[in-house]
């Protein structure tokens, strides 16, 4: 019996390879086995070892499940028990004992837990249809739909984002050095032809913020190290500029 | 409908699980047990006569509102609620090993399914199916797993004890003997 035949469902034929292996049509060695058997209506009771291991063998082959230890491991008890069945039994038939027994007793228990494991399956279909309050099952994500653009479309959208991008604002850095050296100069100058002069002497009419400051900075050094003395006389006031020995003299 | 009555129906509205007996007396101590029995009796009946989507029903060892099974389709076709995943042929057939030896270390499951079942136990347990009951004695002291309340949940079953009698399967396991002589 050809094993295509027996073995018509869970494979398919190509041209290329014989069969196209589909890993999950077996759970395991037993179920392969059992399918081999029930489907060529073999006692189980009495199981031409000798066929069945070769079709076991032709079947691991040909499913591609060489690599699979489970099944390999069940390939060589099956031919290790053919090998038992070609020795001489014993004279006495009573003494001898099937070697096939254990393999049988196997069997049917797996084929046992098999019609239970269908029983749970459909106890779980008929339970999966009754919900119960509370199971608060996340729903799956929709997978987004297909995006479909034509060029004008995504040109468009490219020039709405370029338009939507703000413009960038770009400082122009102007340097004003401050020159603290040329005001400390211009001050003491000034002073040295007069007493007093208020602060805004210092400058012409429209003085840069930077000629004020260094001015300023100026003025503080100096009065720091007592070459003058500031004054001023209110609050926000005029500020005066004196020099130190008419403050030592008053 | 008394006040108890409303009462327990509230609570297993609310609950996420099934509830005990004993979860339902103790909303009420001073009821005694055929009371709370009764009025689950009502409620029970309440729902079965009535003209209602859900049932009261019992499950896991404990009384669960259910939507009624002819709804199912349609409530999963409008993704209100998804079903849960369906389960692997290899996993039922871990889950019937361990219901009915349970308590069971893997060696024995591997025997009986004739293939390595570490990764399907893995996952049985990640589902809240089967947990961890014990060590058994021996080298090793090898884990013992059994079912859980979620696999009778799954089952919809009351308890283990409504899981099929082995001798109700068609495969009768004889004794080796009797196999041997036919």
């Amino acid at each position: 019996m050809s094993l295509s035949a027996v073995s018509a469902p869970p494979v398919v034929a190509t041209s290329d390879t014989p069969f196209i292996v589909r890993l999950d049509a077996f759970s395991g060695p037993l179920d392969l086995l059992l399918h081999l058997i029930r489907h060529q209506e073999i006692d189980i009771t009495d199981i031409p070892i000798a066929q069945i291991a070769d079709q076991f063998l032709e079947a691991i082959d040909a499913l591609g499940l060489n690599e699979a230890a489970d099944y390999l491991e069940m390939a060589a008890r099956l031919l290790r028990i053919k090998v038992q069945m070609l020795l001489p039994r014993p004279f006495d038939e009573d003494d001898w004992e099937d070697p096939r027994a254990e393999l049988v007793r196997r069997l049917l228990e797996y084929e046992q837990i098999r019609e239970l494991a269908t029983w749970l399956s459909t106890q779980v279909e008929l339970r999966a249809d009754r919900f119960p309050r509370g199971w608060v099952q996340p729903l799956p994500q929709p997978e987004p739909p297909p995006l479909v653009v034509d060029l004008t479309e995504l040109v468009a959208a490219v020039e709405r984002v370029i338009e939507a991008m703000p413009q960038p604002v770009v400082h122009r850095v102007i340097p004003r050095p401050l020159d603290v050296e040329g005001a400390t100069r211009r001050i003491l100058t000034v002073l040295e032809e007069r007493d007093r002069l208020d602060f805004r002497e210092l400058f012409d009419e429209r003085p840069t913020v930077a000629d004020v400051i260094s001015a300023l900075i100026a003025l503080l050094e100096l009065a720091r190290v007592g070459r003058l003395l500031l004054t001023q006389e209110l609050q926000f006031g005029a500020l005066t500029i004196a020099r130190e020995p008419t403050h030592a003299a008053a | 409908m008394n006040r108890r009555t409303q009462l327990l129906e509230a609570a297993l509205f609310s609950a996420s699980r099934p509830l005990s007996l004993d979860d339902l007396q103790r909303l009420d101590p001073d009821a005694t047990a055929e009371e709370v029995a009764a009025s689950v009796d009502e409620l029970r009946h309440h729902y079965q006569a009535g003209e209602h989507g859900i049932v009261l029903v019992e499950v896991a060892g404990g009384l669960q509102l259910l939507s009624r099974p002819e709804f199912g389709e349609a409530i999963a076709e409008a993704q209100i609620v998804t079903r849960p995943r369906k389960l692997s042929a290899a996993a039922l057939e871990t889950l019937a090993v361990i219901a009915y030896r349970q308590p069971v270390g893997r060696a024995e499951v591997e025997e009986i399914r004739g293939v390595s079942v570490e990764g399907v136990l893995r996952s049985l347990q990640d589902r809240g199916l089967i947990d961890v009951v014990g060590r058994a004695e021996g080298m090793g002291r090898p884990l013992l797993y059994g079912t859980t309340m979620a696999f009778l949940e799954l089952l919809g079953l009351r308890g283990l004890e409504e899981l099929p009698r082995l001798e109700e399967l068609s495969v009768a396991l004889r004794p080796l003997a009797e196999m041997v002589e036919q």
